[in-house]
């Protein structure tokens, strides 16, 4: 466990080093990002200078830089003068809501069609809309849904994010090629359980066909999942860039367009080393989980 | 991290029927020829016609026409050169950086392997959206910041692969014969070691570019690839997207198109995966 925290730390370092060499690649003037619009005199730029110790060699601003992320601190944005902590403090809710409810969606999804399309035609229908989800581009599903639902229907707002209802279509945008991609795992996994003695024993036992699927199989099924939650969360939270995008809601990925539009490289670099730094919790937490889920690894 | 960061790329799964894989491969040979040669099929992709503006799909305009009475069929076929061309160079950056990286881990001592491991996985920390963004914000938007983004935030899923096919190759009887035999450095790695790795990644790569030309259409689609009139597919979605409410074919049609390519291709590697596994027996 040590030597895995010790991993997922070398990875942050690595992750932070690379957004810091981005930093210093980036084309331009550091003080002519910073001044943008604003007047441009000597004794401002001196200023400037000074203030973000740009000045100081480029090792002492790396270590500097590395400290500060260390405690939490990523930098102020050269836009929008405020400490990027708080510019991602403020846009994280409406994109944690849109994620969550979209990971919940598709995992339950996933579940329902994994479990319930067993018999050969049910499975064959169901391979190939997860084939044709998983090879659709999320704005393209997007855009379809707004325009049947939102456009010809009226049933849902077209964009913003006020309440429940302009949640719906974002959600379920985001949810469907994730569902895709899970219903596949997991009716490989149930294939590989439902080939293991432990079903024969169960169904000696009398279980019906649904109890040995749900009660047995499903758990040895959801290994594999467990793997993807990683990578769960990097189209989770890259698909919410676009999705935020089609629908017009505010949130992380609209903050991180701009910021890659406006050429503010404090907050595209805060959110990369965020996004890593989330990807790394996720990944331990899920290193742990594997040892509740599978008492066979607790052994060794 | 020392669990394994499967990406659905790895995925094995149902066995598509005869006649699909017949369609997919169909379509890609279509779709390829009309990125080689796309004059043939299409007319200019840039021609304006105010007096035809919005129109629906119909005979003379087989996908309709948009806001500026371009034709979307002419702009979808000469798109496919812009959309798989990006793919193509951008998954080819991936293999050949990734296969590189590999060989150079698996055939390194602990340290550098460990190193050069710990690497890749802290490229895979980051989402494939996100890294690019970073390229585009720091190299400017456009289609060559685009191309490596893609082709660097792909490489560890083949640099992985590779590195587990050496370490395997390695410990191979002819591996340590022609050690014994004394052949050179560079002749054992070239002339023993690589063609052996070579095996999985060309399916990977069939794979891995669907995946590519994806993400190019979802980065192109925010603005950050080919910039217009250019007709590729990502940004055309993009441009028709203010028009859905009256013309959904400028948005939907060429969207279609994307998917069926993206379907081909991995219907196709998917069977040429099976077929490879299933050699190794």
């Amino acid at each position: 466990m040590l030597r895995r925290l010790a991993t997922g730390l070398v990875v942050l370092w690595a992750a932070a080093t690379a957004a810091y060499l981005a930093l210093l690649a980036a084309p331009g003037d550091t003080v002519d990002s910073i001044i943008g619009e604003g007047a441009d005199t000597p004794l401002i730029r001196s200023q400037i200078i000074r203030e973000w110790n740009l000045d100081r060699p480029a090792l002492v601003q790396y270590l500097d830089y590395l400290w500060r992320a260390a405690q939490g601190d990523l930098g102020r944005s050269y836009l929008l003068q405020r400490p990027v902590r708080d510019v991602i403090a403020d846009q994280i809710g409406p994109t944690l809501t849109l994620a969550v409810t979209a990971a919940g969606l598709g995992i339950v999804l996933a579940l329902v069609l994994a479990v319930t399309t067993r018999r050969p035609w049910a499975r064959r229908v169901s391979s190939t809309t997860e084939l044709v989800l998983v090879s659709t581009p999320s704005f393209l599903i997007g855009i379809v849904l707004l325009s049947v639902f939102s456009f010809s229907l009226g049933w849902f707002p077209v964009s913003g994010d006020q309440g429940v209802a302009a949640l719906v279509l974002p959600a379920v945008t985001l949810a469907l090629p994730v569902a895709g991609v899970l219903t596949q795992v997991l009716r490989d996994g149930l294939d590989r359980a439902l080939d293991e003695p432990f079903v024969v024993t169960a169904r000696a036992r009398g279980l019906g066909e649904r109890a040995v699927l749900v009660r047995h199989a499903l758990r040895h099924a959801l290994l594999p999942v467990i793997t993807l939650i990683g990578w769960l969360f990097g189209v989770l939270l890259g698909g919410a860039v676009i999705i935020e995008t089609v629908f017009g809601r505010p949130g992380l990925g609209q903050v991180t367009l701009q910021a890659v539009t406006s050429e503010d490289l404090p907050v595209v670099l805060a959110v990369v080393v965020f996004s890593a730094f989330v990807y790394v919790v996720i990944n331990t937490l899920a290193d742990l989980a594997y040892l509740v889920i599978d008492p066979r690894l607790r052994r060794s | 991290m020392t669990i394994a960061l499967d990406r659905p790329l790895s995925l094995r799964l149902r066995r598509p029927s005869g006649g699909g894989v017949a369609a997919a491969a169909g379509f890609l040979v279509l779709a390829l020829v009309a990125a080689a040669t796309p004059s043939l099929f299409a007319g200019d992709p840039l021609a304006a016609d105010p007096l035809h503006v919005l129109e629906a799909p119909s005979a003379a305009h087989w996908f309709g026409t948009d806001q500026l009475g371009r034709d979307v069929f002419d702009r979808v076929v000469h798109g496919a050169r812009h959309s798989l061309l990006i793919g193509v160079v951008a998954t080819g950056i991936a293999v050949s950086i990734g296969l590189l990286l590999g060989l150079l881990a698996g055939l390194s001592h602990k340290y550098a392997d460990e190193a050069l491991s710990r690497s890749f996985d802290a490229l895979s920390a980051f989402p494939l959206l996100l890294l690019a963004l970073l390229f585009v914000a720091v190299a400017g938007p456009g289609t060559v910041g685009l191309v490596i983004a893609i082709g660097i935030a792909t490489m560890p899923n083949y640099a992985r692969v590779v590195r587990t096919q050496t370490l395997v190759v390695r410990q191979a009887g002819y591996v340590t014969q022609a050690v014994a035999f004394g052949d050179s450095r560079p002749r054992l790695v070239f002339r023993h070691v690589l063609p052996n790795v070579l095996g999985p990644v060309p399916v990977l790569a069939v794979i891995g570019l669907g995946e590519a030309i994806l993400a190019a259409a979802g980065l192109s689609f925010l603005g950050m690839g080919p910039q217009p009139p250019s007709p590729e597919w990502g940004a055309m979605l993009s441009e028709g997207r203010g028009y859905l409410s009256v013309a959904w074919w400028t948005t939907v049609l060429p969207g279609v198109v994307v998917t069926l390519t993206v379907i081909s291709l991995t219907v196709v590697g998917r069977r040429l995966q099976r077929r490879f596994e299933g050699r190794l027996g």
